[in-house]
């Protein structure tokens, strides 16, 4: 149904979903995504922002290979490794913080030195803990660091932010601009926080409601992460503005 | 462990006494199957014999819950497979232990192999079916994250599957333990030249009622201890991540 590819190095995210259904309860297919098409270019960060529901964790999915059943296509950037931090943190409950994020690393690597990762996000002094023990900001914090460790040529961000304390969200997006911007890697993330995407990504992807399609993209100017807030409160007016007139199109035709 | 102590020390009150009452050689006192159990024990015969019970003991229950566990997980993770071999299981679980036993000395022949593929036989489908249940509920969440980091085989089954299914693990090694000595047995009493079971048939043909009964003792105590000292500390170690701060 769909032919799933990993290109050479630095290639582009190229991600097409003719359709996307899913069996409801009852029986009958819900059609969730479809007619999307989205490219990111290699080293680019993206930002998927729709209403809640619309399909943006299937999407992510899909670009993540881990949903193979749908119509369409996808081709991964690199050849490389993905790093996926989950809407949920998804830790082994069974393993403390630090087993969780070595044992994403290949056997080869899992005793690497990452004292400086752990430091950027505050963990150093939870290593040993189990996650049962754990506030959901500092597992959150975890998912991330288990994200970035395994030095991603491709990273997948599902709403990473959300219930968290806004003084941590502010902390958290300031490192991952930080760990962004220090690899290049190729980053998706999902979101339904216009500032948050305006505030962090080079490329925004607009969504409808289900099934979810692209209303319009938009390419903000560098740099990116640095944005002041006055800068990323004017561009989120504007974009507001545009997804309004994006939708009372597609309302239309 | 005190109430334990006082309970086990009023059931021996009761036996002396009720020993006292009867008078008969049908009942011996605690004292003379303790002197009895020491005389086996120094002449190295009830060692040996237990050492031969134990040794069936844990051949039939490793084979039941390696293959039980491998069939389980298999049960629970293809809904075909359950599908196919569920009838089997059903077999298997109302074959009555006996019939098992009877088939495994005929068909093998009387010797070790059958007897201890027989006791693993009727251990098996009680395993599978707990196995199957454990491997129904692994979360799909964590097969998710497994997959999308790469997890090898061995990583996964070491730091996915295994500790998920440990609580079913350690619940049929519990309730295994005993069913499975309780059959080996009577493995032993039919087709056995030696262990526990054998002994407790030939003093059974003598009405050697001391015999029977510092047996019976020493062997209770003896699983009473692996359980202690082996399955749960084990089952300890296996939950030590759910402890909660305070
Ligand atoms: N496994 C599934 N089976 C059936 N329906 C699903 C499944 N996963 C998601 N859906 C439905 O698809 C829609 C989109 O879900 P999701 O991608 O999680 O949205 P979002 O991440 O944008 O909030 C929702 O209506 C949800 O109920
Ligand atoms: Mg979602």
């Amino acid at each position: 149904m769909n032919d799933a590819q990993t290109a050479g190095d630095a290639a582009p995210l190229e991600l097409r979903i003719d359709a996307k259904r899913f069996l409801s309860s009852d029986g009958t297919a819900v059609e969730v995504v479809r007619n999307l098409e989205l490219r990111l270019e290699a080293g680019s960060f993206g930002a998927l922002i729709g209403p809640s529901g619309c399909g943006k964790t299937t999407i992510l999915k899909i670009a993540a290979g881990l949903d193979a059943d749908f119509q369409g296509r996808l081709r991964t950037p690199g050849a490389g490794r993905l790093g996926i931090v989950f809407q949920e943190p998804r830790l082994l409950p069974w393993r403390t913080v630090e087993d969780n994020i070595r044992l994403a690393l290949p056997a080869d690597q899992a005793n690497v030195d990452l004292a400086d990762l752990f430091g950027t996000l505050g963990l150093g002094s939870h290593l040993a803990r189990y996650p049962g023990e754990l506030s959901l900001g500092l597992a959150r914090r975890a998912a991330i660091a288990r994200a970035f460790a395994i030095r991603p040529d491709f990273l997948l961000l599902d709403e990473p932010f959300v219930s968290l304390d806004e003084a941590v969200a502010i902390r958290l997006r300031n490192e991952l601009v930080a760990l962004t911007t220090a690899t290049r890697v190729t980053t998706l993330l999902v979101t339904h926080d216009l500032a948050e995407a305006v505030q962090l990504a080079d490329r925004l992807f607009f969504l409808s409601d289900r099934p979810a399609q692209i209303l319009f993209e938009k390419t903000l100017p560098p740099p990116r992460g640095t944005r002041s807030k006055d800068l990323v409160t004017e561009i989120s007016e504007e974009m507001r503005a545009q997804v309004a007139q994006a939708v009372a199109r597609s309302g239309q035709s | 462990m005190l109430p334990r102590i006082f309970s086990l020390a009023t059931l021996i009150v009761v036996w002396a006494v009720a020993a006292a009452l009867a008078q008969s050689r049908l009942l011996p006192d605690p004292l003379t199957v303790g002197r009895a159990t020491l005389a086996e024990i120094r002449s190295g015969e009830l060692p040996f014999q237990m050492a031969c019970t134990l040794g069936r003991v844990i051949g039939s229950f490793a084979i039941a819950m390696l293959l039980g566990t491998i069939a389980g997980y298999a049960m629970g993770r293809s809904k075909a497979t359950d599908r196919f071999a569920d009838s089997w299981l059903i077999v298997l679980i109302n074959m009555p232990a006996l019939v098992v036993i009877i088939f495994a000395y005929i068909w093998i022949g009387l010797n070790e192999t059958a007897a201890i593929l027989a006791v693993a036989i009727n251990k098996l489908p009680n395993v599978v079916v707990v196995v199957r249940e454990g491997a129904r509920a692994l979360d799909p969440e964590i097969d998710e994250m497994a997959k999308a980091f790469q997890f090898t085989a061995f990583k996964r089954l070491r730091h996915v599957v295994i500790p998920q299914l440990a609580p079913y693990l350690a619940a049929s090694s519990r309730s295994g333990l005993s069913i499975v000595w309780k059959i080996v047995l009577v493995v032993e009493l039919i087709g056995r030249p030696n262990g526990v079971g054998f002994v407790l048939g030939s003093a059974f043909s003598l009405f050697d009622m001391a015999r029977i009964l510092s047996y019976a003792i020493c062997f209770i105590l003896l699983m009473l201890v692996i359980e202690s000292f082996l399955v749960q500390p084990l089952e300890r170690r296996a939950n030590r991540w759910r402890r909660r701060p305070a």
